[in-house]
């Protein structure tokens, strides 16, 4: 087999990169969404306004509800819109369309349609953008029948799940890290897609398995590199998809290692970490040598100061200790 | 001590904590010709100021109602479907339960939202959500979700007395139940975040929420007459949870099913089995069951909906699983 | 608002009072089957609006899309929706539209361009934007029309609908079936203007309030509103003030709650169907034609719902991914 040429790119160049290429191969494929048409506005979405106009690049008025539902309509009536949300926080307003009507339709219109619909939710903390603009909500969505959940950790993923998401024939939440938008690593060069509902191990351990979601994925490598220091060998898997949730391929990890720490970056209680660690002991109880534990946001909103925002999100730092609290 | 139906304790509650204190008014679609008989009574003897009826605008009169608590007034908003609220979030979530928080303490959001939710009257995808998971990750928020008609009156008064906002959750099955549970006198409250333990036993526990509470004791009742005694628990608050009491007994019974009529993955189980096994994973001798909606949205034909909806049977089976034995 | 394009022909009137009895016909069933236990769920009759759905769905193209509410089975059949299969659906039956999981209030019938009835009010009106938007992008003159009551004219969602269908100038019509009442909330206490279409001016868009007992008047208006999209202007609002001439459901009675009898009987009076036929002047023998003719259809459609099969179990788990 020929080996794969790679090139490093950032995460929010292969969100840009997925993007550009989809809309060439189908021009049913559009985006829309606040300030989508202006380059200056996002690197995941710079060039495409000039490269396919504003009707396929369309900015729309601040209206959450209307283009959200519009965007189902357009996904009924043949056309795959990619919606950008601008925030997770924003998509507040327009929960009725995604969780009542693009995951529910197919459903209760017996088949008759689909919605080909993916919604691009930036979300994250870490730049002082406080309570209402720094929410981490995606567990919400695992619980909703009929959405596809994906939760890219690098450029690679970012890009071929993108990809993926935008030929899937359901509605999808595509959720991005901007904390990981600068993020750089390889990504295969030519048409990378990636399967939805498949984890990966993104480091072999033997020790103890680290279940990372999203921009925590990347704190779980950080952390597995500190504790090779410390002489623990630890594996760093990331579900990359949480609707469907890839349980067998998490439990398959504990089983080995015996030992599982979850990190997310949405508050604990009834976070993503909930449902992995209540799957995760129904699959691999007797291979548990230790409770699961979490490591999240404090339940508490983010706070703007850099030092209390610091204090609320979990942190490389944190993985650490949690997982020597574990191992002792 | 006088006996109620689960509609008459509400009703009773909203009575009395309207007459208690005149900062307490309540609005939403229809509350003053009142369909479901919570609201019965109530539009004659406050007034229409008092209890108000509201166009169908869901984001308008809940973010009215997070304005007029700001400002003073203790509102109760009534969002008729739990599936209307994904027409109120914004003002709930972003707003309501941060603004104290995000004001640095300057001022305090007493609001109570009334959500009736649940399925099982063939109404389908849309008009039969349980969606208090989504509620339990949101920080500034209390989720109440009583099961029996003196919980429901004495957490509706502490409620409305919480100087915070409440998601206090109602099952329109309950609203259907005509039989009268025993509701004590006067001026009734129940604690916010303390469990409740509704039959004692020592070979299982069962957690149930809302509405599953009647599956899980009958499925206690059968399982007593195979000789399998299961303690039944009702956290009554989702938020916050009273973790201690659910592992109190697990501690004892070292086997746990937890019953909800949301979906499966992610829901409350999923919390309270996450925050069960990190407490007292040593006690515990088989995994924690799980028994909730299937992950299918809820169809309208009422064998399919029966099919995806948790019942006694279910239950019944998710703790012989626990304790390894077959029927 | 321009005038009307076409002429009303006496043709024309009696296909639509065809359409409003078929309509008629099918309720009546619907709600004895309702009270007779054989109805799956709720039922929220149109009774006492048909001359909305006639009327509209008579200017529309084959190709034209509607979408509607939960009181849809109107809409749904002047648009051309299968009786039998709808019925099938009311009952819970595997041959539904829907496969039993929908029921009233999501009737859909997607091969007649039905895209469905929306049981959360506002739902339906961005995404008829969105379908709007796909037909303009397909460039083949084809029109989106969004039934919705004078309820959802005060919910966000009609107004974010309509700006976005006024800024891009998207082929969709909103029809507002103004029946006087959000459930038990009279429309001069819950919207804060008199006439729903005036609401038409905050979107620079045209407004027009019609007759909704009169199927001509409905069909006239219907008529400029759909030529009007079809020729790129973009959307108009029309609002039908009108009468449900039962309950909202069964749970509430026709008068006595919170409608008075007097009020009641002032709009029996105007029933669409004896308006049309006054109209027409019709005789005794067309309207024996028409009877008939409708009979024959739901007498069809009793016994292909009656004889369907409920669906298996597995039934529930289908049809929720693509």
């Amino acid at each position: 087999m020929p080996e794969t040429k790679m090139r490093t790119i950032s995460y929010a160049q292969a969100i840009n990169e997925a993007l550009h290429e989809e809309m060439e191969r189908d021009e049913k494929v559009f985006l829309m969404g606040e300030d989508v048409a202006l380059s200056a506005i996002s690197p995941a979405t710079a060039g495409l306004g000039e490269r396919f106009g504003h009707e396929r690049v369309r900015n729309t008025p601040i209206s959450e509800l209307g283009f959200t539902g519009a965007a189902v309509g357009a996904a009924m009536a043949g056309y795959r819109p990619v919606l950008d949300m601008r925030r997770i926080d924003f998509m507040m307003l327009a929960i009725d369309p995604i969780a009542n009507q693009a995951a529910k339709l197919r459903y209760m219109l017996g088949g008759q349609v689909s919605v080909p619909l993916v919604v691009r939710a930036p979300e994250g903390g870490g730049s002082q953008n406080g309570p209402t603009h720094s929410q981490c909500l995606e567990a919400w969505f695992i619980q909703v029948p009929g959405l596809r959940v994906i939760v890219p950790s690098d450029p690679a993923d970012a890009k071929g799940l993108l990809k993926s998401a935008i030929r899937e024939d359901n509605p999808v939440l595509f959720v991005e890290y901007r904390a990981l938008y600068s993020l750089e690593g390889p990504v295969p060069d030519g048409d990378h897609t990636e399967p939805i509902g498949k984890a990966a191990v993104k480091r072999e351990g033997a020790d103890i398995t680290l279940i990372g979601i999203g921009s925590q994925a990347r704190n779980c490598l950080e952390a597995a590199e500190l504790l090779a220091g410390e002489g623990v060998d630890a594996e760093v898997v990331d579900p990359r998809t949480i609707n469907p949730l890839d349980i067998e391929g998490l439990a398959a990890s504990v089983r080995k290692t015996g030992f599982c720490l979850i990190a997310e970056e949405g508050h604990k209680s009834g976070g993503v970490g909930a449902e992995i660690a209540a799957s995760i002991q129904e699959a691999a109880f007797g291979a548990l040598e230790a409770p699961i534990a979490r490591v999240a946001a404090l339940d508490v909103p983010v706070p703007v100061h850099t030092k209390l925002e610091a204090i609320v999100l979990p942190s490389t730092e944190k993985i650490v200790a949690a997982a020597n609290n574990l191992l002792s | 001590m006088p006996e109620l139906t689960y509609v008459e304790a509400l009703n009773e509650a909203l009575h009395e904590e309207m007459a208690r204190d005149e900062k307490v008014f309540l609005m939403g679609e229809d509350v003053a010709f009142d369909y479901f008989g919570v609201c019965s009574g109530l539009a004659d003897r406050f007034g229409r100021d008092r209890v108000r009826d509201t166009p169908i605008c869901e984001l308008g009169f809940t973010g009215a109602g997070v304005g007029a608590a700001m400002a003073g007034f203790r509102p109760i908003v009534d969002l008729r479907f739990m599936d209307f609220t994904t027409y109120a979030l914004d003002p709930i979530v972003n707003q309501a339960a941060k603004l104290r928080y995000m004001l640095g303490g300057q001022l305090s959001v007493p609001m109570v939202a009334r959500i009736p939710s649940g399925a099982g009257l063939q109404y389908g995808a849309t008009h039969g959500q349980s969606l208090e998971a989504w509620f339990m990750q949101v920080p500034g928020l209390k989720v109440l979700y009583p099961s029996c008609a003196p919980d429901a009156k004495g957490l509706l008064k502490t409620a409305v007395r919480d100087d915070n906002p409440v998601m206090f959750i109602e099952h329109r099955l309950l609203y259907a139940q005509k039989t009268k549970q025993a509701v004590p006198e006067g001026d009734h409250t129940t604690p916010i975040g303390v469990a409740d333990v509704k039959r004692a036993g020592a070979d299982a526990t069962i957690v149930g929420i809302g509405y599953q509470m009647g599956h899980c004791l009958e499925a206690a009742e059968a399982l007593a007459g195979e000789g399998i005694e299961c303690e039944v628990i009702d956290p009554r608050s989702l938020s916050p949870l009273d973790v201690e009491t659910i592992t109190a007994s697990v501690r004892k019974t070292s086997r746990c099913v937890i019953v909800e009529e949301g979906h499966l993955r992610s829901g409350v189980g999923a919390e309270i089995s996450a925050a069960i096994q990190e407490a007292v994973f040593e006690y515990l001798d088989a995994p924690i069951g799980r028994v909730a909606a299937l992950m299918a949205p809820i169809p309208v034909q009422t064998k399919l909906e029966k099919f995806v909806l948790p019942s006694t049977e279910k239950v019944i089976a998710a703790v012989r699983k626990t304790l390894g034995v077959s029927a | 608002m321009a005038r009307a394009t076409s002429r009303l022909t006496r043709k024309r009137m009696h296909e639509m009072y065809r359409a409003m009895l078929r309509i008629r016909r099918f309720e009546e069933t619907a709600d004895d089957f309702y009270m007779a236990g054989k109805v799956v769920g709720g039922v929220h009759v149109s009774i006492g609006q048909e001359a909305c759905s006639a009327g509209v769905c008579a200017a529309l193209r084959e190709d034209d899309a509607v979408l509607t509410t939960h009181r849809g089975h109107g809409h749904s059949i002047a648009k051309g929706t299968r009786l039998p299969e709808m019925l099938a659906e009311l009952m819970g039956k595997v041959t539904g539209l829907c496969r039993s999981k929908g029921g009233s209030m999501h009737i859909a019938d997607v091969s007649k361009g039905h895209y469905g009835a929306h049981s959360i009010v506002g739902a339906n009106m961005p995404m008829a934007a969105g379908i709007g938007l796909a037909y303009q992008l397909e460039g083949k003159g084809q029109v989106a029309v969004v039934f919705f009551g004078d309820g959802a004219s005060n919910n966000g969602a009609f107004h974010e609908a309509m700006n976005l269908c006024a800024i891009w100038k998207l082929p969709v019509v909103f029809f507002c079936e103004n029946n006087q009442y959000a459930v038990s909330v009279p429309a001069e206490y819950s919207t804060s203007v008199d006439d729903i279409s005036v609401r038409s001016k905050g979107y620079d868009a045209p407004g027009l309030t019609v007759d909704g007992m009169d199927v001509a008047a409905v069909y006239e208006a219907s008529q400029e509103a759909v030529a009007h999209a079809r020729r790129g202007l973009g959307p108009s609002l029309i609002e039908a003030k009108t009468y449900r001439f039962f309950g909202h459901s069964r749970g509430d009675p026709h008068y006595g709650m919170y409608r008075t009898k007097e009020e009641w009987e002032g709009w029996k009076e105007r029933d669409p169907l004896i308006v049309c036929e006054k109209m027409l002047k019709m005789t005794a023998k067309q309207k024996k034609a028409h009877a008939e003719a409708v009979e024959a259809e739901i007498k069809e459609a009793i016994e292909f719902a009656e004889n369907s099969p409920e669906p298996e179990e597995s039934v529930a788990l289908e049809d929720i991914f693509a």
